[in-house]
């Protein structure tokens, strides 16, 4: 008897929910939105403002659902706000500026750039709206350097430039949960979308709506939309799985977020862009976010002190020492704004940091670790903001890092909050605060990091009927962009879906579907799911590690297929929600797929990407400064070409941001929010 | 034979620790927990208004929305495990403190900014 059989006996419990895997439910909606987080909601009250009839599927509740389904606590990219110092085309401007130097792909010039520049302020007034406090309303702040007396908006990081706004959106999934209930947007919980349908069945065709299941009952769903939005989330643990580490692994994102969306719409033949693009993890070894001594991030300027209270210099970005606390939030002389974060920032947007040799610093035994982060020496009002408000409103360090550390008597007036303990080249660098280093074989593309759908002006895939808003898009982002690409996708969608028709469903590919998604149940034995993701892991850490060749990603491709031919088919499942597992695995498999294809069609090395090949060591040669775009042909087989990396500045589009917004966005009467006349 | 001499064959824990515990004295069984958790970590009792079952534990993503959802004060706690567990040091006296040691320090009670209760928003 084996170990998965050996529990099913008349002890076990069956499941509490009743089980129907033969039932069939049909719905219906003009828009249809696959995931129910920022972009979803956010996309859904904007369609809805249009006049379509709208339905959100999610597979958790979307009450709390998302990364962002914690909370938020400071807000990007509000470059429209009345105080800021910065324009659209500045803050696009710096991304690109970004580009040349940081090893992250969520640089870069791009249409959700602009469209997130010109939207981030928009939608955080929506926020306001729904209820949530996105100023100092009750005056807790008054003379800080952080806040604008007139609008008592408060600013985080630049305080100059004054786009990163400190929100207090703890239960901003219930604001907008309660917003979509308001509107009569359908909300459907706990199914899973497993495919994409396609006019006629083809793959490159129309979409026109999706299929999946329900996570408790193991229902059935098909659902015909005129539009669909893909507007999950990232994908997480396709390198490092473990249920034994914290957060199931997946400490910073949602742990539903598996690439669904990308997944099923590859299946139905769409573009996609940068997927070779990733970055090294930890995965569930780092602490929890924001939850150790640091200065950066929420953290952001903390004095720090070494283990003997010496004071570590913040240095600007020429390596002059900053003498004040306040100098560590200013920008350069002649500098638009900055980001703050280390060297290798580009000059042109980096910020104060701590001093740019702290390692030889501390090898040389000057600075002594462990650090501390001094909140009891930062001014007041900074203590307060850190800590009381970006801390107590963050996603997830409400109740894991204020509650319990406060619980336990963590008074940020009195005590310094340890930094992780790290190796000099890494004590002091940005992400490496709470996340150390993880080896070569282990990478994400979570965070902004990866790759995504090729979209047009209208948040449009290359298949008609889908669309796209937030991380799922070519390089997705933060919450900002993930709420302005939502509105924006939603219009856009709810335009097309009102002018057309709906289209009958082909029966054989329903068919096909439910026979795919339903074999693990009807199966009595096999291997477990966490078996079969942690193999597909496997094979990304061999072959898809930091260091690619075409030999080895040609083998990892062939394990692959192997693995979902062998073993995918003797995967078994005894419940829906191990059912669900299943088909995160399918989905992680395909992504990992197209991670490779990419990685073999991109020949050359590129920092942009955090991406290196062996084989071609050059890093960013100018002839492959371009997307590589991967689809799948209307047989399945895989097809590449490229994209020029600015494709939205050129045929058939103008050559200028604000020229195609305007001729775009699809705002009308019912989603412009009324612009108060000057009073003077 | 004395109780503790009787032992068990069960199966390794799964989880980083015990993510969470409810006190069964005060939960009312309303299931609003199990609503909103993402990964379904806790399910419903087969009776009606008992305490929800912690059946998936290595699923939990530590974000403690059952524990700001919870209507009931007091009912439902996450746990930090040990791995998660950080240390601190006094300014003045240089006294080190660690999530989780023998006799903590006093509670800091001051309330996030913009706390509200969930009921409230
Ligand atoms: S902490 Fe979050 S993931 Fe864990 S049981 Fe509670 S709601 Fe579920
Ligand atoms: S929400 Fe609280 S009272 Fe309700 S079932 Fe869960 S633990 Fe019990």
């Amino acid at each position: 008897m084996s170990i998965f059989e050996a529990p099913l006996n008349e002890h076990t419990p069956p499941w509490p929910y009743k089980v129907d895997y033969d039932k069939v439910n049909e719905l219906t909606a003009d828009v249809l939105i696959i995931g129910g987080g920022t972009a979803g909601c956010h996309a859904a009250i904007s369609a809805r403002k249009k006049g379509a009839d709208v339905l959100v599927i999610d597979k958790a509740n979307v009450l709390t659902s998302g990364s962002g389904g914690s909370g938020v606590d400071h807000w990007h990219n509000a470059c429209t706000n009345p105080v800021s110092g910065i324009t659209p085309e500045d803050q696009v401007d710096t991304f690109q500026e970004c580009r040349k130097g940081i090893a992250t792909s969520e640089y870069g010039s791009r249409a959700s750039h602009y469209i997130t520049a010109m939207e981030s302020w928009e939608a955080l007034q929506d926020v306001e709206e729904w209820g949530i406090d996105i100023r100092d309303v009750n005056d807790d702040f008054v003379g800080a350097d952080f806040r604008d007396e007139e609008t008592k908006l408060m600013f985080a990081y630049d305080y100059d430039s004054k786009t990163v706004v400190r929100v207090q959106g703890a239960y901003i999934k219930k604001a907008m949960h309660d917003e979509m209930d308001r509107l009569g947007v359908k909300i459907k919980n706990r199914i899973m979308i497993t495919s994409m349908l396609t006019e006629g069945g083809k793959i490159g065709g129309r979409v026109i709506g999706a299929a999946g299941f329900h996570l408790r009952t193991g229902e059935f769903y098909v659902i015909k939309a005129k539009a669909t939005i893909v507007c999950t989330g990232t994908t997480t643990r396709l390198w490092v799985f473990s249920t034994e580490l914290v957060g199931a692994n997946s400490i910073h994102d949602d742990p539903n977020g598996v690439g669904d969306g990308n997944a099923i719409a590859y299946n139905a033949g769409a573009e996609f862009g940068q997927m070779e693009a990733g970055g090294r993890t930890v995965g569930g070894f780092r602490y929890f976010g924001y939850g150790t001594g640091n200065a950066h991030n929420t953290w952001f300027a903390c004095t720090i002190l070494d283990a003997n209270g010496k004071e570590v210099p913040w240095v600007d970005r020429d390596g002059n020492e900053i003498k004040d606390v306040a100098g560590r939030y200013k920008t350069a002389p002649g500098q638009k704004m900055f980001y703050h974060g280390p060297p290798p920032h580009p000059y042109e947007t980096q910020g104060p940091t701590l001093t740019h040799d702290l390692a030889e610093r501390i090898e040389s035994g000057e600075f002594v670790l462990p650090f501390y982060a001094d909140l009891p020496g930062m001014p007041e009002l900074e203590r307060k903001a850190i800590f009381g408000l970006m801390v107590g409103n963050e996603g997830k360090t409400r109740h894991g890092v204020y509650e319990p550390y406060t619980n336990a008597g963590y008074d940020p007036n009195k005590h310094m909050m340890q930094a992780n303990v790290l190796p000099p080249e890494e004590a002091g660098v940005h992400k490496p605060w709470w996340n150390g280093q993880g080896p070569p074989q282990w990478r994400e593309t979570a965070f902004g990091g990866g790759g995504g759908l090729a979209y047009d002006w209208d948040c449009r895939s290359s298949l008609e009927g889908l669309y796209v808003a937030g991380n799922q898009m070519l390089g997705g982002g933060n919450h900002s962009q993930s709420a302005s690409t939502g509105r924006y996708a939603g219009r856009r969608s709810a335009d097309y879906a009102l002018g057309v028709d709906h289209v009958d469903v082909k029966k054989s590919q329903l068919n096909d579907e439910r026979e795919r998604v339903y074999a693990p149940v009807k199966r009595k034995a096999g291997i477990g799911w966490k078996e079969f993701q942690a193999g597909l892991c496997r094979v990304m850490q061999d072959y898809c590690s930091t260091y690619k060749a075409e030999e080895t990603l040609k083998i990892g491709l062939e394990w692959l297929e192997s693995i979902k031919e062998s073993e995918g088919q003797e995967v078994f499942a005894r419940n829906p929600h191990e059912l669900a597992r299943i088909m995160e695995a399918f989905s992680r498999l395909t992504v990992g797929q197209m991670i490779m294809e990419a990685s073999r069609a991109r020949k050359a090395s590129s920092k942009a990407c955090d991406f290196e090949r062996i084989d071609f060591p050059e890093v960013d040669p100018p002839e492959w400064d371009k997307y590589v775009i991967i689809k799948r042909g209307v047989n399945g087989e895989v097809e590449i070409s490229d994209k020029p990396y600015d494709y939205w500045l050129k045929e058939p589009y103008a050559s200028n941001y604000r020229e195609n917004y305007d001729s775009h966005n699809g705002l009308d009467e019912n989603t412009t929010r009324p612009k108060l006349e000057a009073a003077e | 034979m004395t109780e503790y001499n009787q032992a068990y064959m069960v199966s390794n824990p799964l989880a980083p620790c015990e993510v969470v515990e409810i006190n069964p004295d005060n939960c009312t069984g309303c299931r609003l927990c199990i609503e909103v958790c993402r990964t379904d970590v806790l399910v419903p009792h087969p009776e009606a208004r008992e305490v929800p079952i912690v059946l998936f534990p290595d699923e939990c993503w530590f974000c403690g929305d059952c524990v700001a959802y919870c209507p009931e004060p007091d009912t439902i706690k996450m746990h930090v495990p040990i791995t998660e567990k950080v240390g601190w040091k006094d300014k003045e006296s240089g006294e080190r403190f660690r999530l989780g040691m023998k006799n903590p320090p006093p509670p800091y009670t001051v309330p996030p900014i913009g706390w509200k209760n969930i009921k409230e928003k």
